[in-house]
């Protein structure tokens, strides 16, 4: 028999998912919409208290960002992980899975408050631009605050819910919830997308900029999903490398040594999901790259030609930090196991193409000299250097470096573990049969294409060599698993015997892609140049200028200061929540 | 709580690493402020500002050497349009209905698949489409009388008579910023202007490589004298594009960068100086 409660439940979850598809039944073109462009001049900015506009909605735009992509990721990964749980029956996955939504619980009311921000400051700083962009959308706005209202209503349930709902059907109730959760959080973001993909790529309107009610239109804009597919896969990178902080912070803290074990799995979990998110956020980036070079070819050229360049080598420093700290924590991490001995040796090696790869990565082309040094290289190009600034250079050596990576890996999980089929030696030298071809192939075309052909052709090295690098990650897990197939342990993984050191690269790689998110946001916004909406609402405020790279930098810096303090008071505030006092005598006694 | 400083420590030195390798660990470009749109007049305007508006527009507001200049390869270049333009109405490919190389010109840059040059075209388009944009669309927005001063600089430079006539109604020019560097896509960097074409010598290093003014450099040709043999027009194109034409007996080692670093008068100015070195 069903109880109350759970039919309750049920109504609430139908409501739900009426709330999420309602606006699609209903969304069709109004008639008689027309919203105009208007031109403006700087006098039509207002000016209050001094603040400077831009950096204002910059800030809170990327604050809230930050929040609702952390927001919108924990729940992808905590229903995965709470599948698992399902799945395998190990209780430690659903209790890890719980502890990662509760973190997120807290930061989503902090989600929804920089969100009123930001549409406070944005109303009042660009009013004008507001209006015609609410002109546009005013349907699909109206439906994100449906939605919105459906996300709250999941979000708690699921939560709250979640001791409630165990076992047996509860459970599959609360895996739907979760389901639920994330289907509209989904939604909520494409909606957001839609947005500012318009101002980027506008779509629906005519040369001039104007309305006439074409709502998918706007919505179903040319880098709408180009977008969403790089935005889904950064958010759930990007969540994962916050909790991975949250669970340093937690193991850094933590008073016994079943706490140190616990916050060491989930920490080692944790950052699995951002390094698995990670891999394939190039691919998602070159593609919308790509698609912006379709869409406009000056825009691709401001994008990657022009005064941007130079951010593509911060971008290479940022990722190269990421990758350096994610192999040494896995590598501290194979302090857990007995049987890790055996590997060791090849450690150092690892490390040195890793760090050479990365040192490669960011030699830009062309060197800043002084006339002396100039004198002294004879020519701008540095006679050993400039070869390896070229675009084969650098995609060879990211390709190194995410094999490399996977290699990292697979020694890891390797590291506890002794092969009982038979054909262990044909395996291995499978394995590194499989690996020695993929990098020679990456080489080969690098040095090919990069050095024997003309400028035209450099670039076409590089989806041969991805493909190279795909095709042997995934061949090589695929070995490894059935070679690795019912293997003997060593020993049991001693969790929580890292070094304190391994903590401090989970915070490096949360810094390193808070920093990393803000970086990629300024310049997703900045290609528009002195457009609000790209070619057809022109911005004629005093700040419609490109900032330099230091400037933009500055700002993001104090974003992420600002976003990394009030994620420690998102940590602080979910360990208070399960503090009791009990106070003697305080209560008067019935 | 010692925990939770050197937590706080460690993020803030990361943040700040990154802080200042943006700010000094690559150079700092200034982009170039948003094309104005105060109009000019047009009406006491000569042959030769208006080529010389023509130039400034199309290096700046019209962003044309983002795509057409001597580095990329992404367009091609627009210095011999004379030779160019007949064989193109001549081609079978052509689509469009100009006669003449004005109407060529302008053909080009209001609808760019009329005519699309071999291997310009956009991927996949079997040279069908061209990835140029119309001038009039948004991004650019030439007005007609930009449209025509740039048709005068581009029959200018490429050796032609300028065939046009300056637009007498007032139509709304915009007012370019006044000098923005060669070649750029508009970048222009926030120095001040330098004075000389000495100073420009003696900033840049030519001395490194040339023997020119006190300078004893060895590795390229010596440019005391330069003037006896080479005439303006060699000078420009050998600092715009060095390795056009590499001066026998040398090896193509002059950097081509020196156009993005100079503004257009600058140009000018160290190409007369050396024009004058005989
Ligand atoms: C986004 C890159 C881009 C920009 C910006 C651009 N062009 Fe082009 N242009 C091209 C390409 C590519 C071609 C060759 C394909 C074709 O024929 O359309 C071309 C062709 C031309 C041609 C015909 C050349 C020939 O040999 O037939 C002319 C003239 C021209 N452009 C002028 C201009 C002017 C003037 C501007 C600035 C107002 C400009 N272009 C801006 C990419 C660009
Ligand atoms: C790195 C060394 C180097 C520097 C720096 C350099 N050049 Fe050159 N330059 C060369 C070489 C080598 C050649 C001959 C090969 C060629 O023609 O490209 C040359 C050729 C030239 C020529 C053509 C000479 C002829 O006989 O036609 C001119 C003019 C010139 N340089 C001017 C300059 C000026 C002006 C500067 C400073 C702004 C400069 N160069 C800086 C190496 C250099």
């Amino acid at each position: 028999m069903i109880s109350t409660s759970i039919k309750q439940l049920l109504i609430v979850m139908l409501v739900v998912f009426l709330l999420a598809v309602l606006p699609f039944s209903v969304a069709e073109a109004a008639e008689g919409v027309q919203v105009t462009v208007p031109e403006l001049s700087s006098s039509d900015y207002p000016v209050i208290a001094g603040v400077n506009s831009r950096v204002a909605v910059w800030l809170a735009a990327q604050l809230h960002l930050w929040f609702a992509a952390f927001v919108l990721a924990v729940p992808i990964f905590v229903f995965i992980i709470e599948s698992i749980g399902v799945w395998t029956r190990d209780q430690r996955y659903d209790e890890m899975a719980f502890e990662f939504i509760k973190v997120s619980i807290t930061a989503y009311s902090l989600t929804a408050i920089l969100g009123g921000l930001l549409a406070f400051s944005l109303f009042i700083f660009y009013p004008q631009l507001m209006t015609y962009l609410t002109g546009v959308f005013s349907e699909s706005m109206f439906y994100y605050a449906l939605l919105f209202f459906a996300e709250s209503v999941t979000l708690y349930v699921y939560y709250y819910g979640w001791h409630w709902l165990q076992g047996g059907d509860k459970k599959w109730i609360h895996l739907t919830l979760g389901l639920l959760l994330n289907a509209v959080g989904t939604l909520l973001m494409l909606l957001a997308n839609a947005w500012l993909t318009f101002m980027m790529s506008p779509n629906g309107v005519d040369t001039a900029g104007t309305f006439t009610g074409d709502t998918w239109g706007a919505i179903h804009n040319f880098l709408w999903n180009p977008i969403n597919l790089h935005r889904v896969v950064a958010n759930v990178a990007f969540g994962g490398s916050v909790v991975g902080a949250y669970a340093a912070f937690k193991f850094l803290s933590a008073s016994g040594e079943d706490e140190r074990a616990h916050y060491d799995w989930m920490g080692y979990n944790a950052n699995f999901i951002a390094i698995t998110a990670l891999l394939p956020l190039p691919f998602a980036g070159y593609y919308l790259t790509a698609e912006i070079y379709e869409y406009s070819q000056q825009m691709g050229i401001t994008l990657m030609g022009g005064v941007f360049a130079w951010l593509f080598i911060i971008q290479a420093v940022l990722i190269g930090t990421l990758f350096i700290a994610a192999n040494y924590y896995l590598w501290c991490g194979m302090g857990r196991s007995e049987g890790a001995h055996r590997y060791y040796p090849y450690i150092k090696y690892i490390a040195f193409v890793i760090v050479a790869s990365f040192l490669v990565w960011f030699t830009p082309h062309t060197l800043v000299l002084t006339n002396e040094e100039l004198k002294a290289l004879g020519g701008p190009y540095h006679k050993y250097l400039g070869p390896l600034g070229i675009m084969p250079a650098k995609n060879t050596a990211v390709n190194l470096m995410i094999l490399f990576t996977a290699v990292s890996f697979l020694i890891y999980r390797r590291s506890n573990k002794l092969p009982t089929v038979s054909w262990v030696q044909t395996g291995n030298a499978l394995q590194i049969a499989l690996f020695v071809a993929g990098i020679a192939n990456i080489l080969i075309l690098g040095i090919y294409y990069g050095y024997f052909t003309n400028t035209v052709y450099k670039v076409a090295a590089s989806i041969p060599q991805v493909l190279t690098t795909l095709v042997v990650i995934v061949i090589s897990t695929v070995i490894d698993s059935f070679l690795y197939k019912g293997a003997e342990e060593v020993a049991p993984l001693r969790w929580g015997r890292v070094p304190d050191r391994s903590q401090y690269a989970l915070f490096l790689l949360a810094v390193a892609f808070t920093w990393l998110m803000g970086l990629m946001g300024y310049i997703r916004s900045g290609i528009r140049q002195h457009w609000h909406v790209t070619d057809v609402f022109r911005d004629n405020s005093v700040d419609a200028f490109t900032p330099t790279l230091g400037y933009a930098a500055n700002v993001v810096s104090i974003g992420v200061v600002i976003f990394m303090a009030m994620v420690v008071f998102v940590f602080w505030i979910s360990q208070v929540s399960s503090k009791k006092s009990y106070p003697e005598g305080y209560w008067k006694t019935a | 709580m010692t925990q939770f400083l050197k937590i706080a420590g460690f993020s803030l030195l990361v943040i700040s690493l990154f802080a200042t390798y943006s700010n000094l660990g690559i150079p700092q470009i200034k982009p170039a402020p948003p094309p104005s749109q105060e109009s000019v007049d047009l009406s006491s305007m000569d042959m030769d500002s208006f080529i010389s508006l023509g130039e400034k527009i199309y290096n700046t507001k019209g962003t044309c050497t983002l795509c057409h200049n001597e580095l990329g390869g992404r367009a091609p270049m627009l210095d011999n349009l004379g030779e160019v333009v007949s064989a193109r109405l001549e081609d079978a490919g052509y689509k469009g209905s100009a006669a003449n190389v004005v109407d060529y010109i302008v053909e080009s840059m209001n609808e760019p698949s009329a005519y699309v040059v071999k291997g310009f075209g956009k991927v996949g388009t079997n040279d069908q489409e061209s990835p140029m944009p119309d001038v009039r669309s948004g991004s650019i927005g030439l007005s007609e009388a930009e449209t025509l001063a740039i048709v005068a600089f581009l029959q200018d430079s490429s050796g032609l008579d300028v065939s046009i006539e300056i637009p007498s109604n007032v139509e709304e020019v915009a007012e370019v910023p006044e000098e923005v560097p060669v070649s750029t896509g508009g970048q222009g960097s926030q120095r001040a202007k330098y004075a000389s074409a000495e100073e420009i010598v003696a900033i840049l290093g030519c001395g490194a490589c040339h023997k020119i003014a006190e300078f004893e450099g060895a590795i390229g040709p010596d440019l005391r004298l330069i003037g006896q043999s080479r005439d303006a027009e060699h000078l420009r194109q050998s600092i715009l594009d060095p390795n056009a034409d590499i001066t026998e007996g040398f090896v193509a080692m002059m950097p081509p960068i020196y156009g993005d670093q100079l503004f257009a008068s600058e140009l000018e100015m160290l190409v007369e100086y050396m024009a004058s070195l005989k």
